[in-house]
């Protein structure tokens, strides 16, 4: 096997790289079954991070895996699953996008999440699960948490969607995931 | 909640090059005691601006499960061929070293990552970014935005026209140069192999001096993130040539040959 790639910090200056028109907007904001995922990132110091730059990876809301390319030219009809958010001087994220189905009968659905942010060497992946869902309870990994690192994967709902804060460092870490 | 206050930096590269020597022979001892040592060190104090921004518990395992086994799609829709040159943005020609950058995007066992986005971001020649919060006093360059697409073909290659990006100075301590670099995004065949780096070229001397290289400890994982010039990827008068491939790994769904039709 040959060496892998090793991961270095995103930087300070994607801002004017990474982003782009609609990258947050998996369905227009409004249109039906849409809901707001939004957040704040916050460093070890409770500081809020106003250089994070997240994506969103995730089933539809029948739990189809998106295979449809547009995600960079959103045409406002095609559910592509994928999206992509820089926080702003607040450390605040939006998405607009639908929940996520379960992708087999029974299994807990979530929204696939990759952190990446100045001053962070490495990207850091984990997994956003949904408020009161049932199938959270017989979840493989939620099941092997204990009850504080479990409430840093849950969603809250809130009036228009759900709320997910992430924190890097500090007493809420929010608990990252390897899949070696 | 108050504002960070910008502290000017107190350190030397002397004070910075002691710790990053220190860091290594730490990094050294673990694996010669048998540990796993993360490349790169995400607890890495010579970049200071990762103290306050690693997380302190190792991650969790998780199995992977259907959608973490599969990558977003993107095509022909989503990048315009002109995106791989990033010496067209302007009316005029940038200025610097025009080089092509070109290499494939692999899995862990040498499989071409086809119909895959890269992204690339860089400085300009004098070691500018366009960007807001950028304070370098170096020149911007109309003609150069710095900034590139391209999506991979069926043997995983990828290939961009550019110019080749300066040095540039930070605030981590005093003196502190970042050696030249692309900044390149990648995805592969899984959610589980996206990948932020960074691209250098070949025998920087401020390699040895610059902490965010350094966070990575083993001069073999160092080493695949250095171009090689490429003498047959250089232009006859006009430009010089560069490869890099990029190995991405993570679990991925099982490995299928595309079948006839497949793009």
């Amino acid at each position: 096997m040959s060496t892998p790639t090793p991961g270095q910090t995103i930087g300070p200056f994607f801002g004017y790289a990474l982003p782009y028109e609609g990258d947050a907007d998996l369905v227009p904001p409004g249109s039906a079954g849409s809901i707001r995922l939004h957040g704040w990132v916050y460093d070890g110091a409770g500081n809020p991070i106003p250089d994070a730059l997240l994506e969103i990876w995730q089933t539809d809301s029948e739990g189809n895996i998106p295979q449809a390319e547009g995600s960079l030219h959103r045409d406002g009809w095609t559910f592509t699953g994928w999206g992509r958010a820089d926080t702003d001087l607040n450390g605040h994220y939006t998405f607009s996008t639908v929940l996520p189905g379960a992708s087999a009968e029974g299994s807990a659905p979530f929204f696939a999440l990759t952190v990446f942010a100045r001053g962070l060497l490495d990207k850091l992946q984990t997994r956003i699960y949904l408020p009161e869902h049932p199938a959270n309870a017989g979840d493989a990994l939620l099941v092997s948490l204990s009850e504080d690192e479990r409430a840093t994967l849950v969603a809250t709902a809130d009036a228009t969607g759900l709320r997910f804060d992430i924190h890097l460092q500090g007493d809420r870490e929010t608990t990252f995931l390897n899949y070696g | 909640m108050t504002a960070p206050t910008k502290k000017r930096p107190v350190e030397t590269q002397a004070d910075l090059s002691a710790e990053i020597a220190e860091r290594e022979k730490l990094s050294i001892e673990a694996e010669a005691a048998g540990q796993n040592v993360r490349q790169p060190l995400l607890d890495y104090p010579p970049y200071r601006s990762s103290v306050l921004r690693h997380p302190t518990k190792d991650p969790r395992h998780a199995d992977p499960e259907t959608i973490e086994l599969w990558s977003p799609c993107f095509g022909h829709s989503d990048v315009d061929p002109l995106e791989a040159d990033l010496t067209i943005a302007g009316s005029n020609e940038p200025i610097g070293e025009r080089i092509t950058v070109s290499g494939r995007v692999l899995d862990g066992e040498g499989r071409p990552v086809r119909n895959q986005l890269v992204e690339i971001w860089q400085a300009n020649s004098a070691g500018r970014y366009i960007h807001k919060h950028e304070q370098h006093p170096a020149p911007l360059d109309p003609n150069f935005t710095g900034v590139g697409r391209c999506i991979t073909d069926d043997e995983g290659r990828y290939r961009f026209q550019t110019i080749k990006p300066g040095p540039y100075p930070w605030g981590n301590h005093i003196n502190a140069w970042r050696p030249a670099h692309i900044h390149f995004s990648l995805f592969g065949r899984a959610f589980t192999q996206r990948l932020i780096t960074q691209m250098y070229f070949p025998s920087d001397p401020l390699f040895a001096l610059d902490p965010i290289y350094q966070s990575i400890t083993s001069q073999k994982a160092r080493d695949a993130l250095v171009a090689t010039y490429d003498h047959d990827l250089s232009t006859p008068e006009y430009s010089m040539g560069y490869n890099w491939d990029i190995v991405l790994t993570g679990p991925s769904r099982t490995w299928t040959e595309p079948e006839e039709g497949d793009l």
